[in-house]
């Protein structure tokens, strides 16, 4: 008897959960240099190979291959490879002080900081960055100093969010990147508005913006395909799919059945899935969608295929739903040790420097954090004003503002 | 009875309705494998299976948009937004649509979709995980808006919700999850299970909607209040010694104005207490009410406290949040005023 045909709900498996074997076979891959790369001028629909496929640079001898290849001096490369590991180093160290009490939430990026930091450095300074809560990449590679992000996390009397936002909530208007919005998505569709007054103005200054896969499914997404590709504002448009938002996997964003980076041709905005653990090939996409947007090419809609190592916060435990080691199996390796051995293999690093490096690195952080926590730190030392609670609501504090301030003055007496 | 937290008890609402009603589905970011950023439907997938209790992609929208759909084909969605400061993508299907069907399809569809949402502040967790948005469904005509402070209500009240025939929106107050807390972050915490409404029933019962509750009866005046500052309230009122009549308003629309008129009528003085920004908040509403209903035996103006009308800042926690110092000052004015 032939089963009678009906319809029947669907629910995404993700491949393991605790318990279960780490399984990544759901991952479509390609070796490193199998993606041709066009000229920037090709159609939507054309990229429907680069939006399925997957960009890479790096091979697994750690060479350099195929027309992708950026062809960065080993200074350039060095940098990078400084940039991610300060990011790590950083992160790493923020996540002790939480635990310890001093800051009171941290999201890490570990796994994640080629994202970030590649594309930063492809990018020029006047170019304007919509980041998420895991691009402190960005910071790291346009250069703010270190204790100015940590007085943020610590919500100390230097803090540039003046005590308002949570830890991570960055904003540098100097380095041109955007304050970070705890709601999901929301500069998706700015970036795009962003975009379209520097076409207005006649600028060629691009605009870039990352959410994680999971945030794609935002109607904010949609809201920022249609109006990128209605005016072809300069943009570039990442989804970082790191394979979970919190507790979710990556399928029920839509990963299921197709890429991320394939929702762009259907909206007529070029897709391009990069290997988000390999610096050179974002580096190298992230410099041909400049390009483009600068030519007036239009929008750039990039997948990076990258890992979540780290939890989703502090106040997350992902061995409740995802297998402990996962990140060990992970195909597309670590974005810091990649770059390395490609720099060793090219006879530009050694793990000697490596390690110099690193404690370099971990010294700036600890010394940093000393002069940080001079200003305060959540619960000890000088603190913030509380009047600046009623500031900047609007640029001039209204009559029942400063009424509410005096109240509290005479409230803490 | 068993000894229950909050989260326990809205587990056990959302558990016996699933366990008594086929239609009722549960669904949200998070909320299935995982059982909730905050665990309240823990467990619930692995008893009714992967079609009862969904994980949802990251969209508010999608989430409110598609309990109404299930709703219109005969379901009895519980829908779960993570954090209330995250139900905007959301509010036009709640406005526009959710709270309006009934009405402009004369009755022929309507939606029994409950809402269930974390809010209030104490938790640091700045101006993203700490809001009070109950004014802004208050305004909206076709909806219900319910704010339990204790686990017994949480979960009578949730089931009423559940079987209501509108649509509901569910507040939970979180930092009332793991025990009541009066506002002073300097005490040790105390858990549910020494409170008497920590006395949960295990199986089905109801709380009804659109009833207050007078928590404790008192002469001198009246404290009109919901959610955390429930427990706010009665700290400030006793740390003065005053014998105030306490009013758990639990359910602001719609609003049990008899209650609450009955009460201030008999004191002759009233106080509202919310944690959300004062200008234009649910007190607004209550105040205008007992003004009109109670205006000849007003002894003293009707008082207001709330947080400030900034958003609500993670360094300043505990100066934003309305805790017990300014309700008592509250108080203080009331009584010296005549
Ligand atoms: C509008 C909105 N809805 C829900 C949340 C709660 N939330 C914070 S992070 C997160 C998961 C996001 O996952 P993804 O976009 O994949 O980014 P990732 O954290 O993996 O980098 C959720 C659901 C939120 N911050 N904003």
């Amino acid at each position: 008897m032939p089963s009678r045909l009906r319809s029947r709900l669907h629910v995404p498996k993700p491949p393991a959960r605790p318990g279960n074997k780490s399984d990544f076979s759901y991952l479509k891959l390609q070796p490193a240099g199998a993606q041709p790369k066009p000229d920037v001028r090709i159609s939507a629909q054309a990229t429907l190979p680069l939006a399925t496929g997957l960009v890479r640079v790096l091979d697994d001898n750690h060479s350099a291959v195929g027309a992708w290849d950026p062809h960065l001096e080993p200074e350039v490369l060095q940098a990078g490879l400084r940039h991610m590991l300060l990011t790590r180093v950083f992160d790493e160290r923020m996540q002790r002080t939480q635990r310890q009490g001093r800051i009171s939430f941290y999201m890490r990026s570990y796994g994640e900081e080629a994202v970030s930091v590649a594309q930063a450095m492809a990018l020029r300074p006047g170019d304007m960055l919509f980041p998420s809560y895991r691009n402190q990449g960005l910071y790291m590679v346009r250069g703010r100093p270190l204790v100015e992000l940590m007085c943020q996390l610590l919500s100390n009397t230097r803090d540039m969010c003046k005590g308002r936002q949570l830890p991570v909530m960055y904003h540098w208007r100097q380095g041109n990147i955007f304050s970070i919005s705890g709601n999901l998505t929301t500069q998706f569709p700015q970036a795009v508005g962003w975009a379209m007054a520097a076409a207005i103005k006649g600028e060629d200054h691009v605009a870039s913006t990352w959410i994680g896969e999971g945030s794609s499914a935002e109607g904010d997404f949609h809201a920022g395909m249609v109006f990128a590709e209605v005016y072809q504002a300069p943009v570039l448009l990442n989804i970082v799919n790191n394979q979970w938002a919190i507790s979710t996997f990556q399928g029920f964003a839509g990963g299921e059945k197709s890429t991320f980076a394939a929702r762009g041709p259907g909206y007529g905005v070029p897709g391009i899935r990069v290997d988000g653990n390999d610096f050179l090939a974002v580096y190298a996409v992230t410099q041909w969608a400049a390009d483009r947007a600068r030519k007036g090419g239009g929008p750039t809609l990039i997948e990076h295929v990258t890992y979540r190592a780290a939890a989703h916060s502090t106040s997350d435990d992902p061995s409740r739903y995802r297998p402990k080691d996962e990140y060990l199996s992970w195909p597309l390796g670590d974005p810091v040790d990649r770059l390395k051995e490609h720099l060793i293999a090219q006879g530009a690093w050694t793990e000697e420097r490596h390690a110099a490096l690193t404690k370099e690195l971990e010294d700036e952080v600890g010394a940093s954090w000393k002069a940080a926590t001079q200003y305060g730190t959540l619960n000890e030392g000088p603190r913030l004003d509380p009047d600046l609670m009623f500031e900047d609501v609007f640029k001039d504090m209204p009559a029942h503002l400063a009424r509410q301030r005096d109240q509290l003055r005479a409230e803490r007496g | 009875m068993a000894k229950m937290n909050m989260i326990q008890a809205l587990n056990s609402a959302m558990d016996v309705m699933l366990d008594r009603d086929p239609g009722v589905v549960v669904l949200g970011e998070d909320v299935g494998y995982f059982g909730g950023v905050f665990r309240t439907t823990d467990g619930l997938q692995r008893k009714y299976g992967e079609h009862r209790v969904l994980d949802t992609p990251i969209s508010e929208l999608g989430i409110v948009a598609s309990a109404i759909g299930m709703a219109v084909n005969g379901l009895r969605p519980v829908a779960e937004i993570q954090f209330a400061d995250y139900i905007y993508p959301g509010y036009d299907q709640i406005v526009s649509e959710l709270a309006r069907l009934r009405y402009r399809s004369a009755g022929e569809f309507y939606a029994p979709v409950t809402i269930r949402t974390p809010c209030g502040g104490g938790i640091r967790g700045g101006q993203t995980h700490s809001q009070s948005p109950e004014a802004i469904f208050a305004h909206i005509c076709g909806i219900k808006v319910v704010m339990p402070s204790n686990p017994y209500d949480a979960k009578g009240l949730l089931i009423s919700a559940i079987e209501d025939d509108d649509p509901v929106i569910f507040l939970e107050p979180k930092r009332l999850y793991n025990g009541p807390f009066d506002g002073d972050p300097d005490k040790p915490a105390v858990p549910w299970s020494a409170h008497a409404r920590g006395e949960v029933p295990e199986g089905h019962y109801t709380v009804p909607i659109s009833k207050a509750e007078i928590v404790r009866a008192g002469r001198d005046a009246t404290i009109i209040a919901y959610g955390t500052m429930v427990h706010v309230a009665e700290a400030a009122a006793n740390a003065l010694g005053l014998d105030a009549e306490i009013i758990d308003v639990r359910t602001i629309v719609p609003l049990d104005a008899e209650t609450l008129c009955e009460s201030v009528k008999r004191t002759g003085r009233c106080l509202i207490v919310h944690e959300a920004t004062r200008f234009g908040g649910f007190g607004a509403e209550i105040a205008a009410t007992v003004q009109e209903e109670c205006f000849w035996q007003l002894e003293a103006p009707i008082g207001r406290v709330g947080g400030w009308d900034t958003p609500y800042p993670h360094a300043f926690e505990w100066e934003y949040f309305p805790g017990q110092k300014r309700v008592a000052s509250a108080l203080e004015a009331l009584m010296s005023a005549s």
